[in-house]
């Protein structure tokens, strides 16, 4: 282990210190700025969030429940959940195997390997699902093939999935490699020297030190899994009770004007959403820096 | 270490390169570079007569054109809110500072049709704020104010998160010694403190323009999706793929990802740039 320098967060200088007079601005000028902050993110976020749980309560909380009972909604639910479980764990074993490769050594080309891992993040989901399309669809260059041999993939599980891993692509790799790349490789070629296998290196050595921010990069991937839209909404069919995932389900709901199912609906995801970044908050004051501070976007 | 005159990799003593590099590799291509190279091989087969022809519908452009003005406004507006967020949260402390702080995160985590139908509520002109502006004549739901403000949304946290740790970086010793130079706070704010964070400014602004052209979830909700007026790039592509119009929606597809790319490629130059002049980056 390292010798206890990895940890807290360095916290801001108080701006009130001895010399903090001439580096910060007028209380009235930080008072004003202040309000204007907030009052920008309240209107253009908190009011969003509030106004789900609202609508979805609208109706009480007897039809709030009901909205859940529909076999369709569970469905949805049901394949949100099977989606989730196979992108998840797939982007999270390629997010760890490109942090190892990326952290741990050095060769020609990283770089670029980086700027191509953020590549989705620049894609809009939309054509990430055409691109899926061009591929498996009807029209596309295996698709013929596939239906030969009895694969469907677009309008089936498999293409929700692949669309799924394409959009939530970069988030483990992005939270992990700064992170892995901070700690250097002291720790691990130690390991090795003493006589630690590869294997046991990692899991000895690495995975304890980068556990909070694997963590976070996890949920973060599970909550844009869940709630994908665009890409989805392109590769699915919309066959009710069969390929539709819960954010699609909101927006048939909310197109027939059963707005309390459509915000129920929603709630959960924005409960999942809430949850996310209580836990994120949580790590960053408990364990401050092992959280890549790099912007997760 | 086997073939180290010739190898791509610097030595090291650690095991799992081959292993961890394949992989990663690997994955990355089946997933992420041989579907994008399917679409590009595709755009090719439609040829430039093709292109002229779906980027010469008036609706497509007039698509184009409301996608990348507003996703600019939206951008422009998310970049100067970002700088004022991220500077609140980074210098002031305040009561619920780390919740404001958790919550820039949100619409990372929302999805984005939740988003949009939350959107749509708000605004609508029975909505809380809908009804607050309907008096003063100003209808956003189902316009394109509406689509500027679901954009904003989605690109908020991308403004405030590039600019935000690059403040956290300045060194004080420069505000001190400009006000002990003589400099009012205003100066050494103006001509001190800012001029270094606007590349990672530009970032931001790039990254949250990238994420506004391609939106869809949200926008769809909160836009109304009127042909000419408020109806988005990404709308389009999905209609033509439900019209089997493979090759139209292939087009515009390209047009978007190229314009994605020229993006990625000018954050990387703003980068590079911001490192050699200002030896951060």
């Amino acid at each position: 282990m390292p010798g206890g320098d990895s940890g807290m967060a360095e916290r801001a200088p108080d701006p009130a210190g001895p010399i903090g007079s001439v580096t910060t601005e007028p209380l009235w000028v930080r008072r004003i700025l202040i309000a204007i902050a907030i009052a920008f993110l309240g209107l253009f976020l908190l009011m969003p969030l509030v106004a789900v749980f609202f609508e979805a309560l609208r109706g009480g909380w007897a039809a709030y429940r009901a909205s859940f009972d529909d076999p369709d909604a569970r469905a949805a639910i049901a394949l949100t959940l099977t989606v989730a479980s196979i992108a998840v764990p797939m982007n999270l074993v390629f997010g760890v195997a490109a942090a190892w490769a990326i952290a741990k050594f050095e060769f020609r080309g990283k770089s670029l390997l980086v700027t191509l891992i953020d590549l989705p993040f620049s894609v809009s989901p939309v054509v990430a699902g055409l691109v899926f399309v061009l591929l498996f669809g009807a029209q596309g260059l295996v698709g013929p093939w596939l239906r030969e041999h009895g694969v469907q993939v677009i309008f089936a599980l498999p293409g929700i999935v692949l669309a799924t891993v394409f959009v939530t692509f970069p988030f483990i790799a992005r939270e992990l490699i700064p992170l892995m790349q901070d700690q250097g490789r002291a720790d691990e070629e130690a390991a090795t020297t003493l006589g630690a296998s590869g294997w046991r290196t990692f899991w000895s050595v690495t995975l304890p030190n980068v556990k909070w921010a694997l963590l976070y990069g996890v949920l973060l991937c599970n909550a844009r899994a869940m709630g994908e839209f665009g890409a989805v909404a392109v590769v699915s069919g919309h066959i009710r009770g069969q390929t539709n995932t819960m954010p699609l389900h909101v927006e048939i709901l909310y197109n027939e004007y059963n707005l309390v199912g459509a915000f129920a609906m929603a709630s959960l995801l924005a409960g999942l959403a809430l949850v996310t970044l209580a836990i994120k908050s949580f790590l960053e004051w408990r364990f401050g820096g092992s959280i890549a501070s790099a912007p997760a976007h | 270490m086997r073939a180290a005159g010739l190898s791509l990799k610097e030595p090291s003593a650690l095991p799992g390169f081959g292993l961890s590099l394949g992989y990663a590799l690997a994955y990355l291509s089946a997933i992420v570079l041989i579907p994008l190279a399917a679409l590009i091989y595709r755009a090719a087969g439609i040829g430039l007569a093709g292109f002229a022809d779906v980027l010469g519908d008036p609706r497509v452009l007039a698509a184009l054109r409301t996608s990348f003005g507003i996703a600019f406004a939206a951008a422009v507006v998310a970049s100067l809110f970002g700088l004022l967020v991220a500077w609140v949260l980074t210098r002031y402390r305040f009561p619920a500072r780390r919740i404001v702080d958790a919550a820039v995160d949100l619409p990372f985590a929302l999805p984005t049709a939740v988003a949009g139908i939350a959107l749509a509520a708000l605004y609508a002109p029975n909505g809380w704020i809908g009804s607050l502006l309907a008096p003063l004549g100003l209808r956003v739901a189902f316009t394109p104010l509406g689509i500027f403000v679901a954009l904003v949304f989605v690109a908020l946290p991308f403004a405030v998160r590039t600019v935000q740790p690059v403040i956290g970086e300045i060194d004080r010793e420069l505000e001190e010694a400009a006000a002990t130079l003589g400099a009012t706070r205003a100066e050494s704010v103006f001509k001190v403190v800012l001029p270094p964070l606007v590349p990672a400014v530009l970032t931001g602004f790039v990254l949250a323009f990238a994420r506004s052209v391609g939106e869809y979830g949200s926008v769809i909700f909160v836009a109304g999706n009127l042909p000419f007026v408020s109806e988005i790039a990404p709308l389009l592509v999905v209609i033509k793929l439900e019209e089997y119009d493979y090759a139209g929606a292939t087009a515009i597809a390209t047009v978007m990802l190229g314009i994605s790319f020229v993006g990625l490629f000018l954050i990387n130059l703003l980068e590079a740039y911001a490192r050699r002049r200002l030896g951060h980056g």
